[in-house]
């Protein structure tokens, strides 16, 4: 009953409406919660994340505004809403007014296929993640708007920074996400959720549970961690050497706006994260059934944004040449090993061999690749030619 | 190991997360209007005038000579004479201001004022919460606002204070003495 509260209210509400119009009521009754909801989480996950990294640092952080700080969102709305709205004299203004727009716009269609709880999906599509993963790619379009519509060097730069590394990073992040599909069998988003319902004792068959799922779960997020330009993979941002990448120019609501959008990113992601690799909206524990769904949801949201601050609090921001190598030379390879041992996983019998190969698939792999990596990185005494 | 070095850093961060909790002493932050600092001894600010006795117009040991007007490098001093006098701490007949005002927003608290004065009549105050909400009245201290008694300067700078005070002491002593012998021959 409470589980389907929200489905039950929403037909509840339909009732009332002329049947005529039903339709359009419907879609508006979906749509209504989710950009209600969402936009609420990232006030709130500002002052978290506010909040928490002011703890990593031992700080307070926000604690004036409201009863512990909770109110700070309201305060930084204020005050981006009263902020003069600046636009370059030589920009190009009508690109320039779009590109927060169709970010914003791109931030909210993937919710459409997300499953936030039992039968609680605003679009149910057969082809659900592959339409994640085309909308995901509009926002680089949106990035890449901003950037070039501001004239600003700075802007530019940050702009083909942003589009260079979401690029890089979707291959991972697609190949990390196809071996669960290959295991499913599905790219319906509520099939693949239902796929890992159920429990082994007292584990559940989610996908993050086994040896590939794992190793792709960890890909998924790096990946997501650089889709979504968060730290340490702000590099489109890098206020040290580009001031603030593409959304330099903006100002105002504007720029609210940018960072209203690269929150809802964040979030869309981390949720098709637990779509594909946390089983959805399921239970964790079988005795925890009883939970209506959408709590685990949000729980297992609100867990990964919590991962999502405690790494930006930690890691420093990469370098360019760090970032690519990584993506192309450590990512790629390994994504490519996890769908290799997804297949080994999926045709060998159940029981010890398959977890033992596919676990030793990537352990070796990861050896290999890791050191690569590190002999790479070998730090030399710099010689100069002229200087001395 | 590739990974380890991150995971050192996680750790370390959630210690850093937690520790704040617990540990009182990692969180260094002083809330500022709540919570003070105490003021070190030599922290100056802005000039004041000093008044012996309990009233301001009659005791400012301000003498009108405007040295430190013509010494103040941004000239946020304003001074004009009285066109009467009344006797100071050792009796002599002086003038005193009619108008004294500093104005706050061009003061640049260099102190030459104080160094400058004969009479150890402008001192730095410790004060630094100036800010007004008024910019053009606000900002502009006259004379009632400049004058402090001399208690407050003792208790803001007590080392400064009792040198001064001694130094006037031995000054008021020699003015006695000279005084005195002159009384005896007439």
């Amino acid at each position: 009953m409470l589980d389907q509260v929200f489905v039950l209210l929403k037909h509840w509400l339909l009732g009332y409406s002329p049947a005529a119009i039903q339709p359009e009521v419907s879609i508006l009754l979906t749509i209504l919660p989710i950009l209600l909801v969402f936009p609420v989480l990232f006030a709130l996950t500002t002052v978290l994340e506010r909040k928490g990294l002011g703890r990593i640092q031992n700080r307070y952080g926000p604690n004036r505004v409201g009863f512990y700080g909770i109110l700070q969102p309201m305060a930084d709305a204020l005050k981006s809403l009263t902020k003069e709205d600046i636009v370059p004299a030589s920009a190009d203004r009508a690109v320039h007014f779009l590109a927060p727009l169709v970010l914003l716009a791109v931030a909210f269609l993937p919710y459409a296929v997300l499953p936030i709880g039992r039968n609680m999906i605003a679009a149910n599509l057969d082809a659900g993640v592959l339409f994640f993963f085309a909308i995901g790619a509009i926002s680089e379009l949106s990035v890449f708007m901003a950037g070039w519509s501001s004239r600003n060097k700075y802007s530019l730069l940050g702009a083909m920074r942003a589009v260079a590394q979401m690029i890089s990073y979707e291959v991972p992040l697609l190949l990390s996400s196809i071996a669960v599909i290959m295991a499913a069998g599905s790219l319906n988003t509520v099939e693949i959720v239902n796929k890992q319902a159920g429990f082994s004792g007292i584990f559940p068959h989610w996908y993050v549970l086994t040896p590939w799922g794992f190793a792709g779960f960890v890909l998924f997020m790096i990946a997501a961690t650089a889709e979504t330009n968060r730290s340490p993979f702000d590099l489109p941002e890098g206020e040290s050497e580009i001031i603030a990448g593409y959304y330099l120019e903006y100002s105002g609501f504007k720029f609210a706006l940018f960072f209203l959008g690269e929150y809802l990113g964040m979030f869309a992601i981390s949720g098709l994260g637990i779509t594909l690799f946390l089983g959805g909206w399921g239970a964790p524990l079988p005795f925890l059934t009883w939970v209506p769904s959408w709590i685990w949801f949000f729980a297992k949201l609100l867990g990964l944004i919590i991962g999502f601050i405690w790494v930006r609090g930690t890691l420093p921001r990469l370098r360019m040449d760090q970032l690519m190598n990584f993506a192309w030379k450590f990512m790629l390879p390994m994504a490519l090993v996890v769908v290799v041992s997804a297949g080994a996983w999926r045709f060998l019998p159940q029981g010890v061999t398959r977890w033992l190969v596919s676990t030793l698939l990537l352990a070796v792999a990861y050896a290999l690749l890791a050191r690569g990596v590190e002999t790479r990185n070998k730090i030399a005494k710099r010689t100069y030619r002229f200087a001395e | 190991m590739l990974g380890l070095g991150i995971i050192k850093g996680l750790v370390e961060t959630a210690r850093n997360f937690l520790g704040s909790f617990v540990d009182k002493k990692r969180l260094v932050t002083v809330q500022f209007p709540e919570e003070r600092l105490p003021v070190a001894e030599a922290a100056r600010n802005f000039p004041f005038l000093i008044y012996d006795g309990v009233d301001p117009e009659q005791g400012l040991r301000c003498v009108a000579c405007q040295i430190c007007e013509k010494e103040c490098p941004p000239r946020c001093i304003t001074i004009e004479k009285s066109k009467d006098k009344k006797p100071d701490f050792v009796g002599k007949q002086q003038f005193y201001p009619a108008v004294f005002d500093i104005d706050v927003s061009v003061c640049m608290s260099c102190q030459i004022c104080v160094e400058v004065c004969p009479f150890d009549a402008i001192r730095m105050d410790n004060e630094f919460e100036l800010s007004t909400t008024d910019r053009f009245g606000g900002l502009l201290w006259t004379k009632e606002k400049l004058a402090r008694p001399n208690e407050y300067y003792e208790a803001i700078h007590p080392t400064e204070a009792a040198e001064v005070e001694a130094r006037r002491a031995e000054e008021k002593a020699q003015a006695e003495a000279k005084k005195q012998p002159s009384a005896v021959t007439q």
